[in-house]
């Protein structure tokens, strides 16, 4: 038994855990919780396959701020109880049925197709903390240095668009 | 300690996620939480791409995360105004109640 | 020879007539009354003088044919017709008679149709009357110079339609001026009973054609002979289909009964058409036709019995008439009975003798009969009107109305006095010649006609006599009579040439001098001058005595007083009512033939033509059948069932299918991302699959 599978098992069925709790959950803050959860979860293993940059921006942008986001909105909108399924009630089945189906072709893919057998090594002395983090940088900006730009002008677009969108018009009340 | 992890591992576990992500989108009715879901499938998506990354031995796959990421941080806020508008005029975040689209 | 350039002239004999009527037609209207008459009358005249010129020529050369090309006509494969003038001593004769009695019979009535329009109040017509005898004048000529029994048939067919004309002058009125259809019927009769005598001649030159391959007279007689010896058959058959055409043109039995209505025409009409030439066209056919007839005696024998029979048959029908016209028109139905009699007994000199008197003396009654007429008629028109003996409508002819005329019309008196007693047979006037000879040969070769002839004779000098009596002597039965005047200077001075010529004529033919029969000689083989027969003589004398001494104790002695009914009737009884009612043989005709003529056309018309063809295969059948088609099968069936099915079902079926896929669009926003999972699991299970 090694100590990195058993850490694997352990952090992956955390994983699927707290997503299953955030399947489940009535309450909505509950379920904001389990995801932040999953999040830093799936941060230990960016760890794990030795990108730490990346699993630092997971855990600060995405449990940071995102979930942040989400729990102010859900603090803004109330949770409410929502009624018992009255539209559409054959589509929970076929729901749950489907994505079944997709999990079973992707099972199938992977293991009767595909038979990856590459192996990932851990992270050790091969990684470099410092030169992977370099290197990341020179890449983005020079070789990805436009979608860099274009992602700034997405997010000040989505910026721009948020405060339009909720904006009082005169006269309206809050 | 010699032994590592295969990459169909972290593959798997990148299946299931996904696929209780895609669950959560179809089956809860309060947009919040399908939001969430939606943010569960990307993160499995990142998941794969480092592996792969990890795999082949380039940082492709995590400059890729990073905009992804990026783009993920900005389509939420996006989402979430959205929806408080809707809460605005229908006092309700039921996603059923929202099917003016309906012809 | 100089004369063969006179017989050049002959296309003139046509041609001056035509130019009359043309002129009249073109300028009559500008013209005075005088003028056109005259004009119309100078046309005939100068056709007397080339015919004259022509009997000259002929006279003074070897008296043979000559036939004068003028135009050529048909040229039809076998059949070559050309329009030829023939020049020979029977064509003159007959160009003499009708241009010389006609151009009298033209001046007569410039004066008798000029106060004929006044009484009938329509002096426009006068014109149109002039026209229309230059046209009968033309035609006649055309069919007595024709050198083929085609051009004959052409001019034959030319006087039919003239009669026509001429007798529905009046078309609109009846003889006594009432608006009717009277006068028109008349017309349609004498042209329909000439048709089915038509019908026969057509037959005949349709046979005559097929067995001569011509129909000029020169062929035809010269193949005769042949012929008659491979077939008589044929023969029999042409002469007894002319003879069809001779009974109507000449008024014999069976088709004479167009005759006595033709007298509605105006008088000069009756006397040109109806008495002098129109009716004799007949009489000349056959002698034309006589090489022809010499070949069958049988049909000879047929010719001889429909001339006596219808002789002896219209006298005793004069006997019971009160209309003076129409004792006159059936006396002359037996008088063309007796010429017919004598050509179909093969005395063709007889009766050509007899046709040139007749003109002469009938021509003269019957215009006398005008007179007579028109003085009546002046007389109604003088009456002071008042009294109750003036009448809305009053009959001018009615002999009953009539009456001691002698006093009030002297010339007229003796001019008709004179017609009268030539048509007896008195000697030593024209009709005692001409009919005496028809009776002397009769008596050697036919004494069976000669009996019926004889008795006939008897009847004619019986009814004159009764006429004569009538009219001219007693006390005027009627308020008119008394008033009658005579007639004026242009109407009497042609009736005293005819009168002359009726006493004169007899010389045309005097038992040994002969001057017709050596005349003829040269056109028609075999004649030879008659013997005088003095019992035939005698004893015609003695019965034409007898009569007009009978009609004296009947009529003459105690005259006929006003109302007074007819002594005859008296006497004879029901027999008068036979004779008076003409047998009833219009009648007969009318309900054996013409009625079921018209029920026949009426059937025709109705059934035939309105229930089954228009109501059944019209519109039944053929508008039934296409409606059907056009709204059952294809309105109904094919466009709205069928293809207005598969429209409508199109539009139908995508309306059932859209509306079954809009259902998807139910705004759901789980349903559409099952819907995008679904697409994504099929999707990757068609990639694992394949």
């Amino acid at each position: 038994m090694n100590l990195t599978l058993i850490l694997f098992i352990v952090l992956a069925a955390v994983a699927v855990a707290s997503a299953a709790g955030l399947l489940v959950s009535r309450n909505t803050v509950y379920a904001a919780l389990f995801l932040v959860l999953n999040f830093a979860t799936v941060a230990v293993f960016y760890l794990l396959l030795g990108a730490p940059f990346i699993a630092l921006a997971q855990v600060t942008i995405y449990a940071g701020a995102i979930m942040v986001l989400f729990l102010f909105v859900i603090m803004l909108l109330g949770s409410e109880k929502l009624p018992r399924g009255l539209v559409l009630p054959w589509q929970r089945p076929m729901a749950i049925v489907l994505a079944a189906v997709l999990l079973a072709e992707a099972g199938f893919l992977l293991f009767q197709r595909l038979r990856l057998t590459a192996t990932l090594a851990n992270p050790e002395a091969s990684v470099n903390t410092t030169e992977t983090l370099r290197t990341l940088g020179m890449t983005l900006f020079n070789q990805y240095l436009l979608p860099f730009e274009v992602t700034s002008v997405l997010l000040l677009v989505a910026m721009v668009g948020v405060i339009v969108l909720t904006k009082k018009e005169k006269g309206e009340q809050g | 300690m010699n032994q590592t992890i295969p990459l169909s591992y972290y593959l798997a576990i990148s299946a299931v996620l996904f696929a209780m992500g895609t669950l959560g989108v179809l089956i809860r009715r309060n947009p919040l939480i399908i939001f969430m879901s939606v943010e569960l499938m990307l993160n499995s998506a990142n998941l794969a791409f480092v592996a792969f990354a990890r795999s082949f031995g380039v940082l492709t796959g995590q400059i890729f995360v990073f905009f992804v990421m990026t783009v993920s941080a900005a389509e939420v806020a996006v989402g979430l105004a959205l929806i408080v508008i809707i809460f605005r005029n229908k006092h309700s975040i039921n996603i059923d109640l929202m099917n003016s689209l309906k012809g | 020879m100089a004369s063969s350039g006179l017989f050049s002239l002959v296309p003139l004999i046509v041609f001056l007539p035509v130019a009359g009527l043309l002129v009249n037609i073109l300028f009559g209207g500008r013209m005075s009354e005088k003028a056109i008459g005259t004009l119309a009358s100078a046309a005939s005249g100068l056709a007397f003088a080339v015919s004259a010129l022509l009997g000259v020529a002929l006279w003074t050369g070897s008296g043979g044919a000559v036939v004068v090309p003028f135009a050529d006509w048909i040229h039809i494969g076998d059949l070559n017709v050309a329009w030829n003038f023939r020049v020979d001593t029977l064509s003159v004769l007959m160009m003499l008679v009708v241009s010389g009695v006609g151009t009298l019979i033209h001046i007569y009535a410039i004066g008798y149709m000029h106060e004929d329009v006044r009484f009938k109040n329509d002096v426009g017509r006068y014109r149109r009357f002039f026209v229309f005898m230059n046209l009968f004048i033309a035609m006649m000529m055309i069919l007595v110079s024709g050198d083929s029994y085609l051009m004959l048939f052409v001019g034959w067919e030319g006087v039919g339609l003239c009669s026509f004309l001429l007798i529905g002058f009046w078309y609109e009125m009846d003889t006594l001026g009432r608006p009717s259809f009277a006068n028109s019927n008349a017309a349609r009769k004498a042209f329909i009973a000439n048709r089915i005598g038509d019908f026969g001649f057509l037959l005949a030159a349709f046979t005559m054609f097929w067995a001569f391959k011509d129909l000029s007279f020169d062929a035809v007689f010269a193949q005769a002979g042949q012929v008659a010896a491979l077939n008589p058959g044929i023969i029999l058959f042409i002469t007894l289909f002319l003879l069809l055409g001779v009974a109507g043109k000449s008024a014999q039995i069976p088709l004479y009964v167009w005759l006595p209505d033709a007298m509605a025409g105006p008088t000069p009409v009756s006397a040109l058409i109806h008495a002098a030439t129109m009716v004799t066209a007949g009489v000349y056919l056959v002698a034309r036709s006589a090489p022809l007839y010499t070949l069958v005696p049988q049909a000879q024998t047929t010719v001889a019995l429909v001339g006596g029979i219808t002789a002896l048959f219209a006298a005793t029908i004069a006997v019971g008439q009160y209309d003076i016209k129409k004792v006159l028109a059936y006396s002359t139905i037996s008088q063309l009975g007796f010429m017919v009699a004598a050509v179909g007994m093969g005395a063709f000199v007889a009766g050509m003798f007899h046709l040139v008197t007749h003109a002469f003396f009938k021509a003269l009654l019957f215009l006398s009969a005008g007179s007579v007429i028109l003085g009546m008629e002046r007389g109604h028109h003088h009456l002071p009107h008042n009294g109750d003996h003036h009448e809305e409508v009053f009959d001018p002819n009615d002999m009953r109305n009539m009456g001691g005329l002698r006093k009030q019309m002297p010339v007229t008196f003796w001019l008709y006095l004179v017609g009268a007693l030539a048509l007896a047979g008195i000697f030593p006037l024209a009709g005692f010649w001409s009919k005496d000879e028809i009776l002397a040969d009769a008596f050697h070769k036919f004494p069976a006609v000669y009996w019926m002839l004889t008795i006939a004779a008897f009847l004619t000098a019986f009814y004159m006599g009764r006429q004569v009596w009538m009219v001219f002597f007693g006390k005027p039965r009627h308020p008119v009579a008394e008033h009658a005047e005579e007639s004026p200077k242009v109407i009497t001075i042609p009736l005293m040439i005819l009168a002359a010529l009726a006493v004169l004529g007899g010389v045309l033919n005097l038992p040994g001098v002969s001057s017709l029969t050596l005349w003829l000689e040269h056109t028609i083989a075999g004649v030879e001058p008659g013997e005088f027969n003095f019992f035939v003589a005698g004893l015609s004398t003695v019965l034409a005595l007898a009569a007009i001494a009978l009609s004296w104790l009947i009529y003459g002695r105690q005259p006929l007083a006003e109302g007074q009914k007819d002594p005859l009737k008296k006497l004879l009884g029901p027999v008068f009512t036979v004779f008076e009612r003409k047998y009833w043989v219009d009648e007969f005709y009318w309900s054996v033939f013409v009625n079921r003529y018209v029920d026949i056309a009426r059937f025709l018309a109705d059934v035939i033509d309105g229930r089954f063809w228009h109501d059944f295969v019209h519109e039944k059948v053929i508008a039934g059948t296409y409606n059907w088609l056009s709204r059952t099968v294809l309105d109904l069936r094919v466009d709205q069932q069928f293809i207005d099915a598969i429209a409508n079902g199109l539009g139908e079926w995508t309306k059932r299918i859209s509306g079954s896929l809009r259902r998807l669009q139910n705004g759901f926003v789980r349903s559409y991302a099952l819907a995008v999972l679904a697409g994504v699991v099929i999707i990757l299970g068609y990639l694992i699959l394949k």
